[in-house]
């Protein structure tokens, strides 16, 4: 899925330029075996469930291809689970590894991105995310740089707005946590003009506050 | 990059004189109706006309060049000679003291190679003048602050605030209709032509410095550099409300899509963005363009989102309050002392709620000051008024058919009409004294805008709309641009 000139990084890699950048995302560990993974689970809080996903740069499409693994639990299912995707790897998707992070709770996903428009340049996004973003494409955009006030505007700008209120005993969306993700990215863009393309879906709404859960970021040749 | 001097600016659009090169004997020519709607409109200044056979011309003896001007008499020529003899024509034309060109000639850009090469020779050639290059490809340019109908269409609008520039000539057309229609008037208006030298965000950084303009109103297609766009843009309406209309953005934009982010970027979606991060209304119609620029020229701006509804037509304030959520509005809660007030003005019919129908309780001075009472209140940011002219039409009905003037009809005909004069002119007096924005509509505005209400609206110099919703369209707007001035400290 890369274009003439581009690449794009593994979700490890991905996340961890997002990190720097300032975007919240869980603690998560690349291994290359399943007995690793049981490792890297246990760090996590014992008998905490976990998500076993396959990692590579080349690895596209996981969750239609099944090779994202959810609420595992207990050493058994952890190392089946990542023998399974490991398994289910096949030599398009370039060098792999096991990628382990703690399961997280919350029923709401938004998506945050960042693309190079021919006219107007980088822009930040931010909507509502999920598998179906882009069917839904409640969404907003803004040019980079953002200020604060630009990134406020976004979320006002969006259809679902009782998305951000408190939804199933959860609580109200931070909108300030959330601005300050749109700003993360607005200054990624403007500071690394090799970052084609970033793309962070889902951004899970967890007690309230957005964590990256999954993360793509193409870069330039 | 640098614009017009305002030198120039005024040799544009406050000419002491102006000379059609290309004037037509043909009536059917754009060299004669330029010259025909310059003199048409009683243009105060010097008017020549140039025609290489000489003669006359709707009465005046056309000069064989413009050699023949009388030196520093004329500040714009309005060209609609072939693109051929242009170079040569403002060669002359700076000679004798010209500084803006207004071009309608085709030709240039529009035209393959050899045509974009002339154009950037014009352009070129105009710098090294010194002269405003308008167009080419253009179908003029109004002034009404100097009575100028510098065009080969029509209309000349009316007087007013609203300051037009387009990429499409047609639109310029389009959007003085409206004026003419509405009875809201235009400052300038300019058909940007193929915009080779000045181009749309010039005319635009002109209108929000230019104090015959309290609005911009722009249609656009393509834009070159859509940076330099935006930050030009998010300057002008730092000053002053700016209406931009967008043609063609649901065409191409598809783009190699390795990302989520990437397949929603489209074109519409950037553009929309980059509008709202600039304070740009972005209206989705013609018509609604020009009802916003009509709504930001004749009435405050909102301090907040609180609608309330007037209404003696008890549907239609269903309906506007619908349409006030769906715009992002808010339909206030009646609070109790301004519920308490209404009661002691209406007997207890009435809905004493928001929309407040008066559902026929009202007597001589009720909507006055109903209206009053509403928008004075503290929790009102803005009002919407429906119901206007039901009496008048009825007055209608009754003063052309067989009984008329008897039986009494005579004197009520006369009481509904100046009733509806009354509330309309309450509507604007209200409006002033609590600068709080007070919209009227009734569909009577186009089925019938010779009905005493709608006549009286457009009287006070606002808009009378033809619906309800496209009021609350149009409040919707204002709204959002006073939000993004406070949000900003503007």
């Amino acid at each position: 899925m890369t274009r003439t000139g581009t690449r794009t990084l593994s979700e490890h890699e991905s996340k961890r330029l997002l990190a720097g950048a300032g975007v919240p995302v869980l603690d998560e560990h690349v291994v290359d075996t399943p007995d690793d993974a049981v490792h890297a689970a246990r760090s996590l809080g014992p008998d905490a469930p976990v998500v076993v996903k396959l990692c590579g740069e080349g690895v596209a499409h996981k969750t239609e291809r099944g090779l994202v693994r959810l609420g595992v639990r207990g050493d058994d299912d952890v190392r089946a689970a990542s023998q399974a995707v490991l398994d289910a790897a096949t030599p398009d998707d370039g060098p792999v590894g096991v990628l382990v992070a703690p399961m997280v709770r919350g029923s709401r996903e938004l998506i945050a991105g960042v693309v190079r428009d021919p006219q107007f340049g980088a822009c930040v996004m931010v909507g509502i995310g999920g598998v179906l973003a882009e069917a839904i494409a409640d969404v907003a955009f803004r040019l980079v740089p953002l200020e604060r006030v630009d990134a406020e505007d976004m979320i006002d700008d969006l259809g679902a707005q009782a998305l951000f209120g408190p939804v199933r005993g959860e609580p109200p969306v931070d909108r300030g946590a959330l601005v300050d993700v749109m700003l993360a990215l607005s200054r990624l863009a403007e500071g690394r003009p090799d970052v084609v393309s970033v793309d962070v879906n889902p951004l899970v709404v967890v007690e309230g506050r957005p964590v990256a859960v999954d993360g793509l970021v193409e870069v330039g040749g | 990059m640098t614009g017009p001097s305002a030198e120039q600016w005024r040799a544009l659009f406050e000419p002491r004189g102006v000379v059609v090169a290309g004037a037509s004997t043909h009536p059917g020519k754009f060299g004669f109706v330029a010259l025909h709607n310059i003199l048409r409109h009683d243009f105060p200044g010097a008017v020549f006309a140039t025609n290489r056979e000489g003669g006359d011309i709707l009465g005046r003896r056309a000069l064989a060049t413009v050699d023949e001007l009388p030196e520093g008499a004329v500040d714009l020529v309005f060209v609609c000679t072939p693109a051929t003899a242009n170079p040569e024509l403002l060669k002359s034309c700076a000679a004798k003291g010209v500084r803006a060109a207004f071009v309608t000639s085709a030709g240039y850009g529009e035209a393959g190679d050899e045509g974009r090469e002339a154009e950037r020779a014009l352009v070129e050639l105009a710098n090294e003048l010194g002269m405003l290059l308008a167009g080419p490809n253009g179908q003029g340019v109004v002034s009404t602050p100097a009575s100028l109908c510098a065009q080969i269409v029509a209309p000349y609008p009316p007087p007013g605030g609203i300051a037009i520039v387009s990429q499409s000539g047609n639109f310029v057309s389009s959007f003085q209709n409206y004026a003419v229609q509405t009875g809201v008037g235009v400052s300038r208006a300019v058909s940007a032509g193929n915009a080779a030298a000045v181009t749309v965000p010039d005319f635009l950084e002109y209108f929000s410095e230019d104090r015959e303009t309290a609005v911009a109103l722009a249609y656009v297609e393509g834009i070159s550099d859509g940076r330099a766009f935006f930050e030009r843009i998010r300057g002008v309406t730092r000053r002053k409300p700016l209406v931009l209309l967008k043609g063609g953005v649901t065409t191409g934009g598809q783009r190699a899509a390795a990302s989520h982010t990437g397949a929603l970027a489209s074109d519409d979606r950037i553009f929309d963005g980059m509008c709202r991060q600039a304070g740009a209304t972005r209206p989705a119609t013609v018509e609604e363009a020009f009802e916003a620029a009509a709504t930001f020229a004749t009435q405050p701006l909102p301090r907040g989102p609180r609608v309330a509804v007037l209404t003696t037509a008890g549907g239609w304030g269903v309906v506007t309050a619908d349409a006030v959520a769906r715009a992002g509005l808010q339909l206030l809660r009646l609070p109790d002392d301004l519920r308490a007030a209404i009661d002691d003005k209406l007997p207890p019919r009435w809905s004493r709620n928001n929309p407040v129908d008066l559902a026929g309780a009202e007597t001589r001075d009720t909507i006055p000051e109903v209206m009053e009472l509403i928008a004075s209140h503290d929790a009102v940011d803005a009002l919407v008024y429906l119901g206007i002219g039901i009496q008048s039409n009825q007055a209608r009905l009754m003063r052309t058919g067989p009984f008329y003037p008897d039986h009494g009809l005579e004197r009520i005909v006369a009481y509904h009409e100046r009733q509806d004069e009354r509330f309309a002119r309450a509507a604007a007096d209200i409006s002033d004294a609590t600068r709080k924005p007070i919209l009227t509509a009734t569909e009577l505005a186009v089925a019938d805008p010779d009905n005493a209400g709608p006549r009286a609206v457009r009287a006070t110099g606002r808009v009378c709309y033809a619906s309800s919703n496209r009021a609350v369209t149009a409040l919707a707007h204002l709204y959002r641009y006073a939000r993004f001035r406070q949000r900003r400290g503007l």
